[in-house]
């Protein structure tokens, strides 16, 4: 009786919810960096939704880069609102905020994945306490439970408990971004940043991969911003699609329609030039 | 349920001198809840460039299409997703997932994601399977190592897994047995007679003649080269 | 004796001695944020308490009693030529009583007597940032003391319960000050942790990083730990050998090369002022049992 009802009004449900009432999470409105008079990036306006993933590619130098490290603080925007709607305090301007704030934020509901996980990891440090970080951070103080929730995640990201107490030196390259994965999202971010997630892995260790973060971001209903040049990897993982080109965006839209029926010269280049297999 | 009015489209090519290709122009076609509507047309008429409109996939240069109340052409991408997650679904001839992700997730994400919990949309999932006759052994197993026509039947499974208010199926019927054809056509069936509307390309005639109510010849929207 | 005369009182000249007590007292106002200071060259090798020498310097007056003690030992080389140092440049009386001192230097130990207002100790540190070898970036870990995120510590004590079952962290142990700086209370053993809570001021140098800190009297001093594995002050689980007492922290002392060995309070002090007392220890070599031998 109950799965009866679930496949008709759950649905119902969550189509009103998704249509009406949902708001943005992450509001940017025209975003600019430059260096040196060079374009960094130019103008760039979205909203991203709860639940979204949104892909940003284009080749080296496009400024997507450069965009995902504004939106995400390490890069202070020539001009722009980059708005987000936090747990606390609802949906502030994060160059607004005071750089505790904006810190706090950034290890509770934000996460950010790089691209090599060296940059993400701290190696002199166990898997578990790499994990567990985050968590003392915002002040957890029971070892036991600390740990238990280590675990947890290296099992979420298929990492096998026995290696809680390894150092990530002896993980291979997928089992370090998974690693990196497990210590950004143990908090329950809402949105995550991610820099060319797979870029330096294996083909077999990038499907293993994408399958993973799909799979965390509907449980967990998660919000992501994925850069990379790598179209397979936006038609896997992302909703939507921001297409950049000298730092402009030249074309958005949902990620199969841009892939499959791109308006722009630059993006049917783009999606005619990817060797087919 | 679908409603598709003076629906135009070409395409520019940018990279070959800007040629601009008209494929399409005044399409005019209304689907009602419970019916089955088949596009037919020679080959490039249209039929799939059609499609892939009402599903958002490609966009429409004039015109409006909507699908249940919900306006299509020039939608926001979160708009098409919610309606692609829960009133429009969609049998593809191609099956594009994940590789290594088990099949019988494959088939139960579409629950999964309008929020039925795990164990009723694999219920579910297992169901589907099990009518279109792949083997309880293969359910573990990423379909991407399946045959053509397992694959087929996965993606069937796939469409009809959350019960879509309009369904788009391209050729839902080719490369399948008499028994796997038949059991297809038992889903659309069952979807009709529970008020889907349907716009599908099926060159099975006989399947056609069994569940379809009408025939559109897109040919008619042609745009006849200059 | 022409020599020592020529040096201005203290050794260091006045003006830095002023810079030095400008440093002490803003470390006083801030307990445990370590203030630079720009850190003098002294006659000794870094090391050797340079930091702990230059604020002892800045604090001393002609009237002051001097202690130095070198991990609770008062005739030690580097206690020895320290305090030799200050009644050379400073001519101030020195002592090895605690009781009778009004400044003790020391390196990584705090006296068993308990100090009391108007005493100061001068810790000599070699590395006063606690954070230093989970981050190696000062521009870093100084924005983590400015933002209090201190998560980095229970990192390092989460490692040791991982590695060895329990903190195994024995000395240098973190402690966190009125509730804000989490600070590096140079090496001494977590024995002497719950003593920093004193009515003495406490002075922290360490001159080859150029930092001064200080925690005020009856200051809130806490040691890092977890809920699970709380803060355990521990030593070697004997009595002193030579004075009986069950109180003081020890140090192990091989004896021969039969794995001989004895346990005798660090505290130099406090060893010799408990077995003037009476108190012996099952190997006290007091004269009454040479003779009956």
């Amino acid at each position: 009786m109950s799965t009866a009802r679930s496949f008709d009004e759950v649905g119902q449900e969550v189509s009103e919810k998704s249509w009406h009432r949902a708001k943005p999470l992450l509001s940017v409105r025209g975003v600019a960096k430059s260096y040196d008079g060079r374009v960094g990036c130019a103008d760039v306006s979205f909203d991203l939704y709860p639940g979204e993933v949104m892909g940003i590619v284009g080749e080296s130098g496009s400024g997507k880069s450069t965009l995902l490290n504004c939106l995400a603080g390490h890069l202070t925007p020539d001009r722009g609102e980059i708005l987000f709607d936090s747990r606390a305090g609802g949906l502030r301007d994060t160059q607004a905020m005071s750089e505790p704030e904006r810190r706090m934020l950034a290890r509770t509901e934000w996460a950010f994945v790089h691209q090599n996980p060296r940059d993400g990891l701290r190696m002199g440090v166990s898997a578990g306490g790499n994990v567990g970080e985050r968590l003392m951070a915002v002040g957890a103080r029971h070892y036991g439970r600390i740990r238990a929730s280590a675990i947890d995640w290296l099992d979420r990201v298929e990492i096998a408990a026995d290696r809680v107490d390894d150092r990530p030196s002896a993980f291979s390259g997928g089992m370090q971004q998974r690693l990196q994965i497990a210590r950004n999202l143990v908090t329950g971010p809402r949105l995550v940043f991610m820099d060319e997630p797979t870029g330096g892995l294996d083909v077999s260790v990038q499907a293993r991969l994408l399958d993973l973060v799909r799979g965390l971001v509907r449980e967990m209903g998660l919000s992501a911003i994925v850069v990379t040049h790598d179209l397979a990897v936006v038609r896997l993982l992302a909703d939507r699609l921001m297409v950049m080109k000298s730092g402009q965006v030249i074309e958005a839209g949902l990620t199969d329609q841009v892939l499959d029926d791109p308006q722009h010269a630059y993006t049917q280049l783009l999606v005619s030039s990817v060797l087919q297999v | 349920m679908i409603e598709i009015d003076g629906v135009g489209k070409s395409f520019i090519l940018h990279n070959q001198g800007g040629a601009v290709i008209p494929v399409m122009a005044g399409a005019h076609l209304v689907v009602a809840p419970g019916e089955c509507v088949a596009l037919t047309g020679s080959s490039g008429a249209g039929k799939s460039t059609l499609m892939r409109m009402i599903y958002g996939n490609y966009r429409a240069a004039q015109g409006r299409i909507t699908v249940g109340g919900v306006v299509v052409t020039g939608a926001e991408p979160r708009t098409i997703i919610a309606l692609r997650r829960h009133v429009l679904g969609h049998v593809s001839q191609f099956l594009r997932v994940v590789p290594r992700v088990p099949t019988i997730e494959v088939v139960a994400e579409p629950l999964r994601l309008v929020g039925v919990d795990a164990r009723a949309a694999h219920d579910r999932a297992a169901d589907l399977l099990a009518r279109l006759n792949i083997p309880e052994a293969l359910w573990g197993l990423s379909p991407t190592t399946f045959s053509g026509g397992e694959q087929q039947r996965v993606n069937i499974a796939r469409g009809f897994a959350h019960d879509f208010p309009a369904l788009l199926l391209d050729e839902p019927t080719a490369s399948l047995d008499p028994v796997n054809r038949a059991v297809v056509l038992d889903l659309i069936e069952g979807a009709k007679a529970r008020g889907a509307a349907i716009v599908g390309i099926f060159h099975d005639a006989a399947a056609r003649a069994q569940v379809c109510d009408r025939e559109v010849d897109v040919s008619a929207f042609a745009v006849r080269a200059a | 004796m022409t020599q020592s005369d020529q040096y201005n009182f203290a050794y260091l000249d006045e003006q830095t001695k002023r810079m030095i007590r400008r440093a002490l007292l803003k470390a006083l106002a801030v307990p445990g944020y370590q203030v630079p200071f720009a850190s003098r060259e002294m006659p000794m090798p870094y090391g050797w308490g340079t930091g702990g020498v230059q604020v002892s310097a800045a604090v001393l007056t002609p009237e002051d009693r001097l202690k130095v003690i070198d991990q609770g030992a008062d005739d030690t080389t580097n206690a020895v030529s320290i305090r030799k140092f200050f009644e050379k440049t400073a001519r101030v009386e020195t002592t090895g009583h605690t009781v009778e001192a009004t400044v003790i230097q020391t390196r990584h130990r705090i006296p068993e007597e308990p100090l009391g207002e108007g005493q100061i100790l001068v810790y000599q540190v070699p590395i006063p940032e606690p954070l230093r070898f989970l981050e190696p970036r000062e521009t870093e870990t100084r924005k983590m003391h400015a933002l209090e995120e201190y998560g980095l510590m229970h990192v390092k004590l989460y490692e040791d319960i991982a590695r060895h079952g329990e903190i195994a962290t024995a000395y240098a142990y973190p402690v966190k000050v009125e509730g804000r700086y989490v600070m590096d209370p140079s090496p001494i053993p977590k024995f002497d942790n719950p003593k920093m809570e004193m009515a003495a001021i406490q002075l922290f140098g360490a001159g080859r990083e150029q930092r001064i800190y200080a925690v005020p009297p009856y200051s809130r001093v806490e040691s890092l730990d977890f809920e699970d594995h709380p803060f355990c002050a521990s030593k070697a689980d004997h009595p002193c050998a030579l004075c009986g007492a069950l109180d003081s922290y020890l140090d192990e002392v091989i004896m021969d090369d039969d794995g001989g060995r004895m346990f005798v309070c660090s505290d130099t002090d406090y060893c010799a002022a408990r077995q003037a007392a009476g108190h012996l220890g099952a190997m006290a070599a007091s004269d009454g049992q040479e003779e009956r031998r």
